[in-house]
C-alpha cells in the first residue's frame, strides 16, 4: 500500500494546480498519474524556549554551553542568512528564540565580548530590516551594527587561512570568528543539505575555499543534494573535510533547528492541501485566487505572497558537536519530508514557485528558475532520482526575462552575455568564472551594496549540472518568450496537453507520469 | 592587460572641481590677493552655473580662468597641501580598496579627471593609480593665464582621451572597466566593456539600471551615498 502522501489520479480527479512563479495554474493530468503532495506538518514544540534551555544543557558529544564559558573570553555567534527559511517566518524567528537564550547565558556567565556575524558566505548581505526580522528588535538594538555584522568574504583584512586538507581544500574564514575562543553556530535547517559541517565551514567562508566543492565536476559527482553523505555525495564530503579541519582549529559549539512545513497561513493554507480533498468554499478560495492572481500586476502577485511571514513550527533543537548535533537533525528533517515513492517515472511534473533561497524580498530571475528545476527539483530524492535517466522534467513557469538589478546585478551579464556563448559547465567554469569572479565592480556591489558575489551566477548554474546531465528534456510550460527558455537549454509547450505529447513522442504512448506537488517540500524516497 | 578609469569627483571623492579652487584662492601670497580672486570668483558664479547647464567642459573654462595670474609654484607647491586638507579628508572610506582590488587583477588604474594635474599626481600616488589623465593649466611667463591647455578634460573628450590612453597602453576595451557617478561621463563609460555607475546621480542610476551596469557606492556599508544639492549639482 502507498503512502498517504502518494495519490493517484484517476478520471474524477480535479485539475492540479501548481505554481508557475507568483501565479497558479490548473493542470489536468491524466489518469494513472501518481501525484507526490508534502506530507501534514509535524506537530511544534510546545514549549520551544525550553527545548532550546535543555538542548544547551544536554548537548550531544561535548559538554554542556555554560561549562564552555569564562568571563573575559570572546565569543562569536554565527547565524543563518535569510535564504531559510522560505519563506520568511513569523516572528519569533527561530534565531531569536535560540539568542535570546543563547545571550542571556553569556551574560550569566560574565561573557561581555560577544559579536554576531550574519554568515552569508557568498549571498547578498541582509539589509537592516532583515537582520531585525530574524534576531528580534531586542538583539538588533543592543548589537547592529558594531557587533552584529554581515560576514564579509572580500574584506581584505576580515578573512584568515585556517589550513588545508589532506584533498587541497583550502579553508580560509572569517577572522573575527577564528580568532574568537568559541564560536556559537545558530542553524535554521531547512533542508538536509542545510547546517552540519556547511554552517560554519561554508557559512563563514569566501571565494578560495567555496572553488574546491562548487564546481562542475564536484557537482557531476553528486547523487542528491539532499542525501547529504560523504558516499552520495561529493559536495558534502568536501565540506565535511574543511569542516573537520576547521572544528580541529576552532572551538565550536552546534545549535541546530528544524521546522515543519507549515508554510502557508490562513487565508492560503488550502495550498497545503489535495486539490480532491478541498472543501466546497476552499475550492471557490483557490478558484478566486488563480482567478485574481491572472489579473494583478506582478508587484501584487509578490506582494499577496510575500506579506504573509510562514506560520512554520519549530521540530526540534539540536546542540553540541557538529556532526552529532547534525545527526539528530537530519532525522527530523526527514521525518518531515521524507515520503516513500515506488520506482521512478519517465515524466516528472511540477511548478516552479516564486521563491528560491535566492530571491528572498527579490524576483525569481531566469538563472534561478534553472536552480528550482534542474537543482532543487530533480535533488528531491534521496536513495535514486524520482526521474528515469534520460526522462522528462515538465514545469511550469513564465521564464519571464527579468532581475532584481540590485541584488542580481551579476548574474544579467551571466545570462545575457555567458550563456549565449556556452551551456557548458566546464567550459563557463575553465574560461569565465575567475575572471568574472574577481570582477573589481561586483565585488564592491556584493561589499556595499546588496548583489550576491559574482561567483554566484556560476553556482547557481553547476547547482542544475547533476540534473542536467541525468534529465533527457526539460520542457517550460507558459513561457512568456521563446529567448529565455532557449537559452537555458529548455523546450517549450504552450499547454500542458501539448508538453505531455512531447513527453510521448520521446518515451513512448503510456510513461509513468508523477507530478511533485510543491511546495512546502517534500523529497522522494525512491526504491 | 586591461585598465580601469575612474572618474574622481563624486566617484572616489565626496567633494568637486570648486572645493579645491577655493582653496587655492583661499591662500594666494597676500589675504588682499586672495580676497580679490574670491570677489572675482563669486561674480562668476551664475556664469558658472550656465556653462555647468550648458557643458562640462565649459564651466571648466570658466572655474579655471579664476587662477589667472597665479604663478606655478603657487600651484606646484600648494597642490599637496590641497590634497592633504581639501581631496585625502573627502575620499569614500572604500575607494582605495577598489583600487587595490584593481591593481590586483593586474590592471592599470587611470585617474580621468577635470581637475588640476598638480593635484591629481598626488591623489594618484595615495591610491596607488599607475597613470593621470587630467587638466593643465596655461602657463605664460611662469603666470598662469586662466586658460587649460588643450584637450580640456571633460565630458566626451574624457572618452576620447581613454581611448587613445587604451590604444597607447595595449589594453583592449572590451576587457577595459570605467568607473563615474555622472551622467556627464556617460560617453566614457560606454566605451569600455565593463562600465560601473559610482554612487550615481539619478539620471545615471536611471541609465545604468536600463544597460544592468553594477551600481556601487563606495560609502561605508551600511550607509546610503548622500549628495548635498552643490554636490549633486557640480559632482
Amino acid at each position: 500500500m502507498s503512502h498517504p502522501s502518494v495519490v493517484t489520479l484517476d478520471k474524477k480527479s480535479a485539475p492540479r494546480t501548481l505554481f508557475a512563479g507568483d501565479m497558479l495554474v490548473e493542470v489536468d493530468l491524466p489518469p494513472g498519474t501518481r501525484c507526490i503532495y508534502p506530507k501534514p506538518p509535524l506537530a511544534s514544540l510546545k514549549d520551544p524556549d525550553a527545548a532550546i534551555r535543555y538542548a544547551l544543557n544536554h548537548p550531544l558529544n561535548s559538554e554542556p554551553l555554560h561549562a564552555k564559558l569564562r568571563p573575559g573570553m570572546k565569543v562569536v555567534i554565527a547565524i543563518d542568512d535569510i535564504s531559510l527559511p522560505l519563506p520568511p517566518m513569523r516572528r519569533p524567528d527561530v534565531r531569536e528564540r535560540v539568542l535570546t537564550i543563547v545571550l542571556e547565558m553569556l551574560s550569566d556567565h560574565g561573557v561581555e565580548d560577544v559579536e554576531m556575524i550574519i554568515a552569508t558566505a557568498v549571498h547578498r548581505r541582509m539589509t537592516a530590516a532583515e537582520i531585525k526580522h530574524a534576531v528580534g528588535d531586542k538583539i538588533f538594538n543592543a548589537y547592529y551594527p558594531d557587533r552584529l555584522k554581515n560576514h564579509d568574504a572580500e574584506d581584505p583584512h576580515g578573512m584568515k587561512y585556517v589550513g588545508t586538507t589532506e584533498e587541497g581544500e583550502i579553508v580560509e574564514l572569517n577572522k573575527t570568528a577564528v580568532e574568537s575562543d568559541l564560536l556559537i553556530y545558530v542553524n535554521l535547517n531547512l533542508v538536509p543539505m542545510d547546517g552540519g559541517h556547511k554552517s560554519v565551514a561554508v557559512g563563514l567562508c569566501g571565494y578560495k575555499s567555496l572553488r574546491a566543492h562548487h564546481n562542475p565536476r564536484v557537482m557531476r559527482a553528486c547523487h542528491s543534494y539532499m542525501d547529504p553523505t560523504p558516499k552520495t555525495s561529493a559536495l558534502a564530503a568536501s565540506v565535511e573535510r574543511q569542516g573537520r579541519l576547521t572544528n580541529k582549529a576552532l572551538n565550536v559549539f552546534t545549535i541546530e533547528t528544524t521546522i515543519n512545513n507549515r508554510m502557508f497561513d490562513r487565508p492560503l493554507e488550502f495550498l497545503h492541501k489535495n486539490e480532491d480533498d478541498l472543501t466546497g468554499f476552499e475550492r471557490t478560495a483557490m478558484k478566486a485566487l488563480v482567478r485574481t492572481l491572472e489579473r494583478v500586476p506582478q508587484a501584487a502577485r509578490q506582494a499577496i505572497f510575500e506579506r504573509v511571514p510562514a506560520p512554520y513550527g519549530m521540530t526540534g533543537v539540536f546542540a553540541g558537536e557538529t556532526e552529532a548535533v547534525h545527526k539528530a537533525t537530519l532525522e527530523k528533517c526527514f521525518e518531515q519530508y521524507a515520503v516513500p515513492v515506488k520506482g521512478q517515472a519517465d515524466v516528472v511534473v511540477s511548478g516552479i514557485p516564486y521563491i528560491s533561497p535566492y530571491n528572498v524580498n527579490s524576483f525569481l530571475n531566469p538563472l534561478l528558475v534553472q536552480v528550482m528545476a534542474e537543482g532543487y527539483l530533480f535533488n528531491m530524492y534521496r536513495g535514486q532520482p524520482l526521474i528515469k535517466k534520460g526522462g522528462t522534467l515538465i514545469i511550469t513557469h513564465p521564464c519571464t526575462d527579468k532581475f532584481d538589478k540590485e541584488h542580481h546585478a551579476p548574474y544579467i551579464e551571466f545570462v545575457h552575455n555567458l550563456l549565449p556563448e556556452t551551456r557548458d559547465a566546464l567550459e563557463l567554469h575553465k574560461r569565465y568564472e575567475e575572471k568574472f569572479a574577481t570582477n573589481p565592480a561586483y565585488i564592491q556591489m556584493y561589499r556595499t551594496g546588496h548583489a550576491y558575489h559574482p561567483a554566484h551566477p556560476f553556482y547557481m548554474w553547476y547547482w542544475g549540472e547533476a540534473g542536467r546531465q541525468w534529465l533527457g528534456q526539460v520542457i517550460v510550460v507558459g513561457a512568456d518568450n521563446e529567448y529565455i527558455p532557449k537559452i537555458l537549454g529548455y523546450k517549450t509547450a504552450r499547454t500542458m496537453a501539448e508538453a505531455l505529447s512531447m513527453a510521448r513522442e520521446k518515451h513512448g504512448p503510456s510513461p509513468e507520469i508523477t507530478c511533485l506537488r510543491i511546495p512546502p517540500i517534500v523529497i522522494a524516497d525512491v526504491s | 592587460m586591461a585598465a580601469s578609469y575612474f572618474d574622481v569627483d563624486g566617484t572616489l571623492i565626496r567633494t568637486n572641481l570648486v572645493h579645491p579652487t577655493l582653496f587655492y584662492l583661499k591662500n594666494l601670497r597676500t589675504p588682499l590677493e586672495s580676497l580679490g580672486k574670491l570677489g572675482r570668483a563669486a561674480l562668476k558664479t551664475p556664469e558658472m552655473i550656465l556653462a555647468e547647464l550648458r557643458d562640462r567642459r565649459l564651466f571648466n573654462e570658466v572655474l579655471f580662468s579664476a587662477y589667472e595670474g597665479v604663478s606655478r609654484d603657487r600651484v606646484k607647491v600648494l597642490s599637496e597641501e590641497v590634497y592633504d586638507k581639501v581631496i585625502r579628508p573627502a575620499m569614500f572610506p572604500f575607494a582605495k580598496e577598489l583600487v587595490a582590488r584593481c591593481r590586483a587583477e593586474g590592471q592599470d588604474v587611470v585617474i580621468v579627471s577635470g581637475a588640476l594635474v598638480e593635484v591629481m599626481e598626488h591623489l594618484a600616488r595615495a591610491l596607488g593609480a599607475t597613470h593621470v589623465i587630467a587638466n593643465n593649466l596655461e602657463f605664460k611667463d611662469g603666470f598662469a593665464t586662466g586658460r587649460l591647455l588643450r584637450p580640456v578634460v571633460a565630458g566626451p573628450e574624457k572618452a576620447r582621451l581613454v581611448r587613445e590612453h587604451a590604444r597607447t597602453h595595449g589594453h583592449q576595451l572590451d576587457d577595459c572597466f570605467a568607473y563615474s557617478d555622472s551622467y556627464s561621463d556617460v560617453p566614457m563609460l560606454s566605451i569600455v566593456g565593463h562600465p560601473a555607475a559610482v554612487n550615481p546621480e539619478p539620471k545615471l542610476a536611471d541609465l545604468a539600471r536600463t544597460y544592468g551596469w553594477p551600481v556601487l557606492q563606495l560609502e561605508s556599508q551600511d550607509k546610503m551615498p548622500r549628495k548635498g544639492a552643490l554636490g549633486a549639482f557640480f559632482g
